[in-house]
């Protein structure tokens, strides 16, 4: 029931007195209402924008946020007002899907945040207005085509476990992928030139023996041409059989439209083979070599304007079959014209009408190549009228085609465009997402100083701690450190460049070696630390990978786990029981952690605050990430930091 | 020859811009119907000034040009019967409602018409109902007119009732009503026998009371 009409079901219900006199049982008792409220204004703010509206135009329909209890969630005691913290833009034609019980598509908005606010606001979006509707679907499958090119991109991560015939037919579709495959597209491409190259050659007449006319290239040398022939076409099979093998679905690869020209390509070849001694249907056979030119469009597999043109051409099938019938019907029409006009007039080439179809056909398309001719005089007022007709009907599907080529077109322009932009992208985001830890890490230094400071009274540093976070950052902060506190772990400075070294108070290094020190008991570790040469925050972008714990402070990243070690690897872990307090810095070559001086450093405090810490006992932590050192990321230096 | 076929082709443009006018004239009067002042309208109905103003709204909202013709009366009814068809029965209401006949219902029709309905006198409600059956407005039902109302009303209801719907149905129905209203047998029921009987019958008197909470 529409929205509007739901004000008019006092009417429907008061015009149903019309029945009462001619029923003849008892009618049911009517509802009624419990607590009748008169209709009240409610003002929705939206992000400092006020709407207001009747209570009864939201109460229209009760499954969406509005409609329902829902939105009591959003209430707001002190100013009496239901407040929503969404863009108020949208909301205005959510609104207005209320009150006039039609959606809207503005065409200004973006696609996502729209069906965002929709999925917000409880409206599905099936029911936008037959107005908008159309927009809306086209926007919508422009984006998902964009995004289905983003994931296509993230096909070429390599998944772990791969069976061979996966990786075969990864490389078969993604030549880039690995050496291999590359060498193979390359052999394939060259093969598929140089089988057209001989097919083409192979016509051209070669010079000839004097008492002999022009014999083609072909039958001079054919065996050459035959060895040619079949190098090509063994190539092509074991191309096929290959591809065969590896197709994750059989069935499905087999009736691909590649698949089918790879066969047709070399079908010839063998159907020759078995029929070479046959006289009668030599014939048909040479017919047959007709179809080695299709191995012309194995090329589309390495061009990708190829696909695209053969993929405009499928999508505008509809324009295509018009633009062939209404020229069939003109054709026909002009053929039989032609046909009448000129039969009267003598040695008429059009003798019939199918015969003056091949020259309708060349005026239609303004070839004119002048082999028929109309003679008598309204043969050539109808022939006129042909030539201009034909530019018109064939200049009408033409420009259809053209724009679907373009967008086409464009869109894989842009596909490219993203996928050599995406690598800058992702470098800066991983800039922004270090930056964000060191925050948290600076001020949990920060934090550490003021203990400090408590103990040394400095007053240098105080300028230094000045530097306040806000309070989420503090609160976020503080829950990392929580984290860090069950588990025992430390979290690690990620830096790009700089080579910085880090005054540590003593209590900070001396904790941490404790740590590790418990740590070591747990036998899964020490094989990994004592061969470490790595740098730590390979382990915690490994470990990253596998946990992506979304959290709530965009400046937080998933890579900052919890996990320590030690670089003192040279001088064994057993020393660490003593209290090397050495703090630790990196040099540029991260690669390998060497232990600075403790002179260069102005290590500030000399007191230690007594961070006494129990051995840990066997801690929920998952070892696996410490099993593996993958290969550092060598633009990224590391320096260590614990905490208590 | 030429001359004629441009002049030929000027004229229909002409007149039918004149024809437009006038068109566009009646359509703006059509348009602008604004009902009379809200303290009139309370006057004249047993409304209430908040719910006249709720009425309105709902009306408005529906059709912003401020009447309804009888298409969109058709339209709107419909919407609440979704299984039958309720286009005739529609038409009957329109016609009960169009008290001036004049093809359109504006507020004013409506809301008095409502105001009978939801609020009036038993008397006046019969009185109405009478209003409605009696189609050609005679002051007689006959058994034609009541046999259409009837078929409207089942129509109503649609194909998929339970027991199936069978054509004797509306008939028998009619003959029922007919043997309870026409106390003279005389083949039709004036105003008098109808309110009459139905002042007697218990059903009717209570289900008149029904809708008064409506608004």
């Amino acid at each position: 029931m529409a929205a509007g009409v739901a004000a008019w079901l006092p009417f429907a219900r008061a015009a149903a007195i019309g029945w009462m006199p001619v029923a003849n049982l008892p009618m049911p008792v009517a509802p009624t209402e419990k607590n009748k409220r008169q209709d009240e204004l409610i003002i929705l703010n939206v992000s400092g924008r006020r709407f207001e509206t009747w209570r009864n135009t939201l109460d229209r329909y009760p499954d969406t946020l509005l409609g329902s209890s829902e939105k009591e969630f959003f209430y707001n005691e002190e100013t009496k007002e239901y407040f929503f913290d969404r863009d108020p833009d949208v909301f205005r034609s959510i609104l207005n899907f209320y009150r006039t019980g039609k959606l809207h598509y503005p065409r200004y908005e973006c696609i996502s945040s729209y069906e965002e606010e929709l999925a917000f606001f409880g409206i599905i979006p099936e029911i936008i207005g037959d107005c908008c509707y159309e927009e809306y679907k086209d926007r919508k499958r422009e984006n998902a085509e964009r995004l289905m090119d983003d994931q296509e991109d993230n096909k070429d991560a390599k998944l772990p476990n791969m069976t061979f015939r996966e990786t075969m037919w990864r490389a078969f579709e993604n030549p880039h992928t690995s050496t291999m495959a590359l060498v193979f597209y390359y052999v394939t491409g060259f093969f598929i030139a140089v089988s057209v190259i001989t097919n083409v050659v192979e016509t051209v007449p070669c010079g000839s023996s004097p008492n002999q006319k022009e014999v083609p290239c072909g039958e001079r040398y054919t065996v050459a041409f035959f060895c040619m022939d079949t190098a090509c076409v063994m190539i092509f099979t074991v191309e096929y059989l290959m591809r065969l093998f590896a197709a994750p679905s059989r069935y499905r690869f087999m009736r691909s439209v590649m698949s089918i020209i790879d066969v047709v390509a070399i079908l010839p070849y063998y159907i020759g083979l078995v029929m070479t001694d046959n006289e009668d249907v030599s014939g048909a056979f040479v017919t047959l070599r007709v179809f080695r030119v299709f191995r012309i469009f194995k090329f589309s597999r390495h061009s990708q304007g190829l696909r695209i043109l053969g993929y405009t051409l499928k999508s505008c099938a509809s324009e295509l079959g018009f633009l062939l019938f209404s020229l069939t019907m003109a054709i026909i029409i002009f053929a039989t014209v032609m046909f009448y006009a000129e039969k009267g007039s003598s040695s008429s080439k059009f003798t019939s009408i199918p015969a003056s179809f091949w020259y309708t056909i060349v005026t239609m398309t303004t070839l004119g190549y002048g082999d028929m001719v109309p003679k008598t005089i309204a043969g050539k007022i109808f022939g006129s009228i042909c030539s201009l007709s034909g530019v018109l009907v064939i200049a009408l599907p033409v420009p259809v085609i053209v724009s679907n080529f373009s967008r086409i077109y464009h869109q894989n322009q842009r596909a490219d465009k993203r996928r050599a932009q995406k690598k800058a992208r992702l470098a800066r985001i991983r800039i922004t997402k270090t930056e964000g830890s060191n925050a948290f890490l600076h001020s949990k230094r920060n934090g550490l100083f003021n203990e400090a400071l408590e103990f040394t009274n400095s007053t240098e540093e105080e300028q230094r701690l000045s530097k306040s976070t806000s309070l989420l950052e503090s609160q976020h902060h503080h829950l990392l450190h929580c984290l860090e506190k069950t588990t025992y772990k430390c979290h690690i400075f990620f830096y790009d460049s700089l080579f910085v070294f880090l005054p540590l108070p003593a209590s900070l290094s001396l904790s941490c070696f404790y740590l590790e020190a418990g740590l070591q008991n747990y036998p899964s570790r020490s094989p990994s630390l004592s061969s470490q040469d790595g740098v730590t925050g390979t382990c915690c972008s490994r470990r990253s990978k596998k946990h992506h714990t979304p959290l709530p402070n965009a400046s937080a990243p998933a890579h900052m786990q919890p996990l320590t070690h030690t670089h003192t690897h040279q001088q064994g872990l057993q020393e660490l029981s003593t209290i090397h307090i050495q703090p630790l810095s990196t040099s540029r070559s991260s690669l390998n952690m060497r232990v600075d001086d403790p002179a260069s450093l102005n290590c500030q405090s000399s007191q230690i605050t007594t961070a006494i810490i129990s051995i840990p006992t066997p801690p929920v932590t998952t070892p696996e990430g410490d099993a593996h050192l993958p290969a550092a990321p060598t633009h990224q230096n590391v320096v260590k930091v614990s905490a208590l | 020859m030429g001359a004629l076929m441009v002049i030929f082709s000027l004229q229909p443009k002409q007149r039918s811009k004149t024809r437009d006018s006038v068109e566009d004239e009646l359509e703006l009067s059509a348009v602008r119907h604004r009902p009379e002042g809200l303290e009139q309208l309370e006057a004249q109905t047993r409304f209430s000034r908040k719910e006249l103003q709720i009425l309105y709204r709902g009306f408005k909202n529906e059709c912003p040009s401020g009447v309804v013709n009888e298409e969109t009366f058709k339209d709107i009814y419909s919407q609440f019967f979704p299984q039958g068809d309720a286009s005739t029965y529609a038409h009957f209401l329109f016609n009960a409602f169009d008290t001036d006949h004049n093809g359109s219902v504006s507020f004013e029709d409506f809301v008095m018409g409502l105001s009978i309905l939801l609020r009036g006198t038993i008397q006046e409600k019969l009185n109405w109902a009478f209003n409605l059956y009696d189609i050609n407005k005679d002051g007689y039902i006959t058994k034609e007119e009541m046999l259409d109302i009837m078929k409207a009303i089942y129509d109503m209801m649609g194909k998929c009732t339970y027991p199936v719907l069978k054509e004797e149905t509306p008939r028998q129905h009619v003959e029922v009503f007919f043997q309870k209203m026409d106390k003279n047998k005389d083949g039709v029921v004036t105003i008098d026998e109808f309110i009459d009987c139905c002042q007697n019958d218990e059903n009717i008197m209570r289900s008149m009371h029904l809708f008064e909470n409506v608004l």
